[in-house]
């Protein structure tokens, strides 16, 4: 994982263990444990408003980094992901309804449900690549959805179906507070799982099938196995994400999992970085956060003399739409390789300040 | 006597009306250094695809180490012990170098999409850094381990050829395929390659099938060399018998114009004869 060929003075490493860590520098492993330990006493400190929007960012954060490790590191494309995400929503409170399995169990068996699906709408990208995949995906797209809204059995069909909270000996995560650890928790263990999947096997595996699949072949990397597994792991880290959404909310209804959604975990991943872990978050956080720094940006546009004028206040809904497609735009044509690259780049700035190199 | 490792019978392969291999049948000695010479287009690089997986011959069959390898796909020959490079370059581009050789581990390594992200309980961590040490022997060997965390993709040409050989000596194989090794690197670097040939050879006892154009490199350190031209085998045998006949000669080694056109007239008269 660790890329930088710069590190700082005084950090050696003197085995291939510590040759082989998930965070660059000890500083930076560091400051990420006191950032988590900080977040820990988030919810006697903030407002449990921030939380909602931290745990938004948990669970789509998880399942933007199972597209990513479709899109970013293998190399595929899916536009069916918000499907898959939906889907790991159902069939968590499907399970628990359905079977009675506590929902401690029902969520990571919805990542395996979900992983089975997604694999079987992942078999064309055995054969077909590009925009063809991408053509391929949206299939799947428009038949969970159409699946959604008439399986009764599964979804409830047009009604929805609700989902009970997480509990654990006895305890409900019901509330914000109480959500916002178990939101946490996940984030944290899937984040390391994916970094621990990108430096083994497996996820060299899959940057090998991204970067020369002829080679990847030679080198004994079965093509069609790590084509589909990319798409298993993809939609297993879209159920985990769908299925902490639906016993967030409680509820879910089969309007939420459009195509809509789909481009929005592409748009995360791409202002993101492609093919990055942290990247992957960056623009999780970036998405969830644009629309309530523009909301803010409305507010204190209505307080000055221009929220006099007609024309603007009824405008402001739409014109805050129309800046979140702009600064994506900007953002694909100034940083088309991410935040994630734009923060490498930062960094390195200040690491040889006042040389530029 | 030491038995083949490799044994090709009547392979032929043709694209359409082209075809670029016909009836081309040799054994490669186990432990040997065996060199495939031939103008552009002779169908080199197709025999070496035929034996690495990536074509289907037409007809024929291909046997490595005992075992009918014909119609395998090129990873399960990467499980049997067949480790190759490409002439143009095929590294891993995004990966560092480390990453790009630790690809070649690939079929060595067990942990998978479950307990590799469970890094520290399943030992997955363990085998990672056992493996690690193994490439770290292959760095050592081929003199790259300043530029192991680089990114393969900005290395110089020369170092790139150097990763590929590395990575496919990850592979710990029993065969290895080169394709041009030595291609449009400076004399320097081609003392250095062929050193790294012999060593692989000679230390690790590491069979060698290689394409080269530069037959000063290909009679020096080969045990045998095979000639083709338009899909058909012409001669295979000690370099310098190769080196012996005249066709070799004319197209290779460059002859006087006299020398020229008698060796043409032998020809002629071989032919006849």
């Amino acid at each position: 994982m660790s890329s930088l060929t710069m590190r700082p003075c005084g950090d050696f490493r003197t085995s291939y263990k510590q040759d082989n860590t998930i965070f660059e520098t000890r500083t930076i492993r560091n400051f990420a444990i006191i950032a988590i330990a900080l977040l820990c006493a988030a919810p006697y400190l903030v407002d449990a408003y921030y939380l909602t929007l931290f745990i938004q960012i948990s669970y789509l954060g998880i399942a933007a980094l199972g597209l990513n490790i479709l899109v970013g590191y293998t190399g595929q494309i899916s536009l069916g992901h918000g499907a898959f995400f939906g889907f790991g929503a159902f069939a968590s409170a499907w399970m628990n309804v359905s079977f009675g399995i506590p929902v401690v169990f029902c969520i990571p068996l919805a990542g395996f449900l979900t992983m089975g699906v997604g694999m079987v709408f992942g078999l064309p990208a055995s054969r077909i690549k590009g925009l063809y995949l991408a053509i391929a995906t949206l299939a799947a797209q428009f038949i969970l959805e159409d699946f959604f809204a008439r399986a009764d059995w599964f979804s409830g069909g047009s009604a929805g179906s609700s989902a009970d909270p997480i509990s654990l000996f006895g305890f409900a995560f019901d509330t914000d507070e109480s959500f916002f650890y178990v939101a946490l928790f996940a984030l944290v263990f899937m984040y390391i799982w994916g970094c621990n999947l990108m430096r083994s096997r497996e996820g060299r595996a899959f940057i090998a099938v991204r970067d020369h699949y002829l080679s990847a072949e030679i080198m004994g990397i079965k093509l069609n196995k790590y084509r589909l597994l990319s798409f298993g792991v993809s939609s297993f880290y879209a159920g985990i994400g769908g299925a902490l959404y639906a016993h967030y909310l409680g509820y879910v209804s089969a309007e939420g999992f459009t195509l809509f959604m789909s481009i929005q975990f592409l748009a995360m991943i791409i202002i993101g970085g492609l093919g990055s872990v942290k990247g992957t978050l960056m623009g999780v956080v970036f998405m969830v956060f644009l629309p309530e720094v523009l909301e803010s940006g409305v507010g204190l546009m209505k307080m000055t003399e221009w929220g006099n004028i007609p024309m603007v206040v009824d405008g402001l809904a739409y014109i805050k739409e129309m800046a979140i497609g702009l600064v994506i735009i900007l953002f694909l044509i100034f940083e088309p390789e991410g935040m994630a690259h734009r923060w490498a780049q930062i960094k390195n700035y200040w690491k040889f300040y006042p040389f530029s190199y | 006597m030491t038995s083949s490792i490799l044994n090709i019978e009547q392979i032929s392969l043709a694209f359409g009306g082209v075809k670029a291999l016909t009836d081309v049948s040799f054994s490669v000695k186990k432990g040997s250094v065996f060199s495939i010479i031939g103008p552009n287009g002779a169908g080199k690089t197709s025999m070496l695809n035929c034996i690495s997986g990536r074509y289907q011959p037409n007809s024929g069959s291909i046997t490595f180490d005992g075992k009918n390898v014909t119609n395998l796909r090129p990873n399960d020959r990467a499980d049997l012990g067949m480790g190759r490079t490409f002439q143009n370059l095929a590294l891993f581009g995004h990966m560092s170098v480390l990453d790009n050789i630790m690809v070649g581990r690939h079929h060595l390594l067990k942990n998978n999409w479950l307990t590799g992200p469970l890094y520290w309980a399943s030992g997955a961590q363990k085998e990672e850094l056992e493996h690690r040490r193994k490439v770290e022997e292959v760095i050592d060997f081929l003199e790259i381990s300043h530029i192991r965390k680089s990114i393969a993709g900005t290395l110089s040409y020369g170092l790139r050829k150097r990763v590929e050989l590395a990575r496919a000596m990850a592979l710990n194989p029993k065969l290895i395929l080169l394709d041009e090794p030595m291609a449009g690197m400076n004399l320097e670097e081609k003392e250095d390659m062929a050193r790294y040939i012999l060593d692989l050879n000679e230390e690790f006892g590491i069979t060698v099938v290689m394409i080269e154009h530069d037959m000063g490199v290909v009679m020096d350190i080969s045990h045998e060399v095979m000639v083709l031209d338009f899909g058909k085998k012409l001669i295979c045998g000690l370099p310098e018998e190769v080196m012996a006949d005249p066709y070799v000669k004319r197209a290779y080694l460059g002859l006087e114009e006299s020398e020229e056109v008698s060796a043409e007239q032998q020809t002629t008269l071989e032919e006849v004869s």
